[in-house]
Formats: C-alpha cells, sequence, structure tokens
C-alpha cells in the first residue's frame, strides 16, 4: 500500500502521469489480454491468407519468396486437389442430410415422450461425443476390415453420419425442450390435425435448433481428418490431401482454398446478421 | 472371423432388448421407438459394435497372412504398456498443458466477448469462430511457417534469451521451435481454444451483470468478486472447456505429426502407424482400449469432483 500513499502524499502532474499509466493498464488488462487472445487465434489465417500469394523455390509453401498471383489464377492446376474438395463437400451435404434426419427424429423422441431405456439412450448420444476420435476411427476400421467391406465413399459417409448424430441431437433436443408445449395444444385446439401441428408450429420453432445442428454437421465432416484418416482406404477428400501434401509438397493451391473458404464463410456471417438486423428492424 | 465368434458374457445376451416393448401396441405408444429405430441402430452398429469388436480383436494373436484369431491373449496389454508407456504419459502430460493454457488465453476472451466486447460483440464472436472455416490442416500447417527456424517469432525469443530458459527446461532445443515440445502444446492449444472460449462465453453471457454491481456496493475489490462471483458462477463452463479441450488433444496425432520430431510422439501417433502402416491390429486395439478406458475414468473422477454431473 505503500505505493498508494506516496500518489496521495505527492500530487503533482509529473508523478500522476506514470501511475495513470498503469491504472489504465489495471483496467483494461482483461480486454487486452482477450485481445492477444484472439490475435493468437487470427494469426495462422493471416498467415495462410497472406502465403497464398507466395511463389515458392521449392515444394513446399514455409517461406516468403516474392508475391505472385499464379496460383489463384489456376486454383485447380495441382491434380487431384479440386476433385478431393468436390468430394468432401459432397460427402459433408449426405453426411449432413443423413446426421438431421436420424438425429432430428431422436431429439424428438427425447425431449417429447418417456420411455424406457431413455438413459441409455442419453449415454449412447453421449459416449461419442465423450470419445476420443482415433478410438472411434480405429474401432470402426476394423469392423470393416474383418466385414470385408471395400474401404471408400460409403465408409467414410457411414463414419461421418455416425459421430455427426450426436451433436445434431444436442442442438435440436435443447432447442426442442426449451419450447413451450402450451403453444402445439393451442394449434390442436384450434382443430389442426396432428400433422399440421407439427408442420406449421412445432417444425418452425424448432428450425433454429435443426439449422445449427445441420450446420456444425456440415463443417465437422467437411474438416473431419481423423475418423476419414483410419476409413477411406485410397480414397481422398480434402483434408487428406493436405495431409498428404504435408508429406509430399504443400502446393500454393491449398492456402488459395482455405483463404477463399474462409472468405465466403465470413461473407455468408455477414449477410445473415445483416439480415437478421434488418428484419428486427422492420 | 464373425461376430457370432466373439465370447460375450452371458448376462449381456440376456438383457431384453429395450426396443421391443410391446405391452399396449397402441400406434401412439410407438411412435417414441419409431423415431428412435433409426439412428439408435447406427450407432449401435457403426459406434457401439466395434468398441465391441475392437475389445474381442484387442486379445487375437495371429498374422496378417493366416488371419487373427481370439486366443484371450491379454498379453498384448502388457506388452503395449510396456512399450509405449511414454507416449502415453506425453499425451496426458501435452493434453494437460494445453488444456491449461486454454484456460488461461480463453478465459480473458471469453470474458471480453462477455462483458466488455459491448456492441463489438459480434466481431469479436465471428472472429473466434471464423477459424473454423479454414481447414483446421492447413492453419496448423501455417504454424510451421509461423515458427520457422529463421522467422521472426525465434528470432525475438532468441534475442530475449528466453530459448535458452526453455531449452534448459527442456521444452525447446537449441536454437528452434520447431520439432519440440513447445511447438506441439502451442499447436494443440491452439487448435482446441474454440473449444474452451465458445462454452466459456455461454456460462459467463449468463451470470447477471449486477451480481458484480452488488459485489462491488459491499465493497469486494474486482479480483475478489471474480473470484468469489464471476468464476464460481461460470464453473459449468470451465468444466465443459476443459473436457472439450482435454479430450481430442489426449487422442491427437495431427499437431506431433506436423509440428514435432520422433521424440514428440503421441499416443494417437503409435495407435495410427500401428493400424495403417504396421498392420498389427491387436496391438492397435489393446492401445486404443486402454487409451479410451483412461479418458472415460479421468472424465468420469474430474465431473465426480467438480460437482457438475447434471452436464450430461
Amino acid at each position: 500500500m505503500a505505493v498508494h500513499e506516496t500518489t496521495e502524499n505527492a500530487k503533482t502532474t509529473a508523478a500522476r502521469t506514470p501511475n495513470r499509466g498503469l491504472r489504465w493498464l489495471r483496467r483494461h488488462i482483461i480486454t487486452i489480454a482477450g485481445l492477444c487472445t484472439l490475435g493468437y487465434l487470427i494469426l495462422p489465417n493471416i498467415v495462410v491468407m497472406v502465403f497464398s500469394f507466395n511463389k515458392p523455390n521449392g515444394r513446399f509453401n514455409y517461406q516468403w519468396q516474392r508475391f505472385s498471383t499464379d496460383a489463384w489464377s489456376d486454383p485447380c492446376g495441382v491434380a487431384d486437389l479440386c476433385g478431393s474438395l468436390g468430394l468432401s463437400l459432397q460427402i459433408a451435404l449426405w453426411a449432413t442430410i443423413g446426421a438431421t434426419v436420424l438425429g432430428t427424429m431422436i431429439a424428438f423422441a427425447l425431449a417429447r415422450y418417456r420411455f424406457r431405456a431413455r438413459s441409455g439412450v442419453n449415454t449412447l448420444i453421449f459416449l461419442p461425443m465423450a470419445m476420443p476420435e482415433v478410438v472411434m476411427a480405429a474401432s470402426l476400421a476394423t469392423l470393416f476390415l474383418n466385414m470385408g467391406i471395400q474401404f471408400g465413399f460409403w465408409t467414410i459417409l457411414i463414419a461421418h453420419i455416425m459421430f455427426c448424430l450426436s451433436f445434431v441431437v444436442t442442438a435440436v433436443k435443447a432447442r426442442v425442450m426449451s419450447m413451450d408445449p402450451r403453444l402445439e395444444q393451442a394449434a390442436q385446439d384450434l382443430y389442426a390435425s396432428p400433422v399440421q401441428t407439427f408442420l406449421r408450429v412445432t417444425l418452425p420453432i424448432a428450425a433454429p435448433g435443426i439449422a445449427s445442428g445441420a450446420l456444425l454437421s456440415f463443417a465437422l465432416s467437411f474438416d473431419d481428418f481423423i475418423i476419414t484418416n483410419f476409413n477411406a482406404g485410397s480414397t481422398v477428400t480434402f483434408p487428406m490431401f493436405v495431409w498428404g501434401s504435408a508429406q509430399r509438397g504443400t502446393p500454393v493451391q491449398i492456402n488459395v482454398i482455405g483463404t477463399a473458404m474462409f472468405l465466403v464463410a465470413v461473407l455468408c456471417v455477414v449477410v445473415g446478421q445483416l439480415a437478421g438486423k434488418r428484419r428486427k428492424r422492420s | 472371423m464373425s461376430i457370432t465368434e466373439t465370447p460375450a458374457p452371458p448376462d449381456e445376451q440376456a438383457e431384453p432388448a429395450p426396443l421391443e416393448v410391446r405391452k399396449t401396441p397402441t400406434r401412439k405408444r410407438l411412435v417414441p421407438y419409431w423415431l428412435l429405430l433409426p439412428g439408435i441402430l447406427w450407432l449401435i452398429v457403426f459406434f457401439a459394435a466395434p468398441l465391441v469388436y475392437q475389445a474381442s480383436t484387442s486379445i487375437q494373436t495371429g498374422s496378417l497372412e493366416e488371419g487373427f484369431k481370439v486366443t484371450w491373449h491379454f498379453a498384448t496389454y502388457w506388452d503395449a504398456i510396456g512399450e509405449y508407456w511414454p507416449q502415453f504419459l506425453r499425451s496426458v502430460l501435452f493434453a494437460a498443458t494445453a488444456t491449461l493454457l486454454c484456460l488461461l488465453l480463453g478465459y480473458p476472451l471469453a470474458y471480453l466477448i462477455a462483458f466488455k466486447a459491448g456492441r463489438w460483440r459480434n466481431i469479436v464472436m465471428i472472429l473466434v469462430i471464423a477459424p473454423f472455416f479454414t481447414s483446421f490442416l492447413i492453419r496448423t500447417l501455417a504454424w510451421k511457417t509461423i515458427l520457422a527456424d529463421g522467422g521472426p517469432v525465434v528470432g525475438v525469443l532468441n534475442s530475449l534469451h528466453i530459448l535458452d530458459v526453455t531449452s534448459w527446461l527442456g521444452i525447446t532445443e537449441g536454437q528452434r521451435v520447431l520439432a519440440t515440445p513447445l511447438a506441439v502444446v502451442c499447436g494443440l492449444t491452439y487448435n482446441f481454444l474454440p473449444f474452451m472460449v465458445l462454452p466459456l462465453y455461454t456460462s459467463l453471457e449468463r451470470i447477471d451483470p449486477r451480481l458484480h454491481e452488488a459485489a462491488g456496493d459491499l465493497y469486494a475489490r474486482p479480483a475478489t468478486t471474480f473470484r468469489r462471483v464471476t468464476f464460481p458462477l461460470s464453473m459449468p463452463g470451465v468444466v465443459a472447456g476443459t473436457l472439450l479441450t482435454f479430450i481430442p488433444a489426449a487422442g491427437d496425432y495431427i499437431n506431433a505429426e506436423l509440428l514435432g520430431s520422433t521424440d514428440q510422439k503421441m499416443i494417437g501417433n503409435v495407435i495410427q502407424s500401428q493400424f495403417l502402416r504396421v498392420l498389427d491390429y491387436p496391438t492397435a486395439a489393446a492401445l486404443s482400449f486402454i487409451l479410451m478406458a483412461a479418458i472415460l475414468a479421468m472424465v468420469t473422477i474430474y465431473i465426480r469432483k467438480s460437482g457438475t454431473e447434471d452436464l450430461v
């Protein structure tokens, strides 16, 4: 407390200035620390973006050489790159549809009905999220191997639906649980059939939960590496391509696609936010 | 080799199938079961059954040419632990360090978004989620550039003599950061940080800001307010965040492979190479079974200790 007393006594501006700086620092320390963390999170994205304009000397794009837009003008110039991207998008789309349909059904059953084996079902939903991916990946691959099933598109799709399911259930269940059941009763009081009630009342209210579950599934499936690594055989998805290129040589086009994905997604989010704001205003 | 050969304990077979309740065969009663059937069947066939299968594989012996047979060969487990205990230990150590760092780095950021960002909140939120939109493998490779030997980060750390200290501590080697434990932990922390920030933010956002005012009115200093009010109330987020960080970090092999050297191999690397390169399926199965059991045990104890059992 000695510092405090001296400032109380010496009220000259010369003594106050460094103290004010210190006080400012103390007041904003959390903000500064938070912004530092944010910088740590963003830094690799900036590096990816900057290095998409690089012209590396060797096979690896780890060192800055000179500016070039070659990769941007020819994003599919590397063999198999765009093919793997297409495959990843395709798998992510089907996995999202599969996981969203199956997961929404489970979520409705859990949120709306009492039945036996409820805790068992809850555990079965929770376990895949609490399991290291490598364990699920290895065990599923063991099953496919012993069944003599050919690894490829279908085994990847099966695996992706499996691990996306739990996330959809969690997202949709939370939304349906927080829904006022009286809304459905009101619809039925107004002579809506069960199907009409479901389509016109229940589904629209549950939609944000279903949408966030679906978006999460798409992101998880598209970016999944570990489970795909074990269950893909010789099929190459986009993350598998990047993994392989880390050994053989990283083409600049990888950064171009990473940057493009980033920009498209951020644009979607911003547009979505603005649209939401405008709707609120009107 | 088929499922039927797998000797299952008798009491498991005797258990009644939960999905076939036919006491009152009215249509309404069966609705939840029809809703559950496809999804649960999917999880049983492609998630639960493989785990049982894995257990049986781990006690098999044989070779690729002659095929594997269940011989109750539990020695695989002892051999696996005996040979790979350093990787197990390293996985737990790296994952725990990364989780702690995520908590220390993520808390201020979550706090910033919840209480201080104001009208910037949405933008900061987008910046937290934005890294997800670029494939995480590409972002992990970017760390190779950032931590490169002649790069600015290593240069600064070197001129401040920080690298001397860290290499004395054994977390870096000489004048390098890449291919050292520091690089792997840095990558793990980076990759799982959003999984810490988001649940922390969710639980911080629920705290009524008037509680802070009340604590201040009662002459609590900011530090005391944080220790006695904010932090205890954010406990669900802390528990969820640490679990979401620790579990995937312990099984990860990507950061160790891309940013580490052969001296930083984690248990995930061993399982991957045993399964996909060495093709020693029993050892891979035994290792992943040990990993699963260890993590489930740790998670159970952790949830009990932190007193948030309603999380599940």
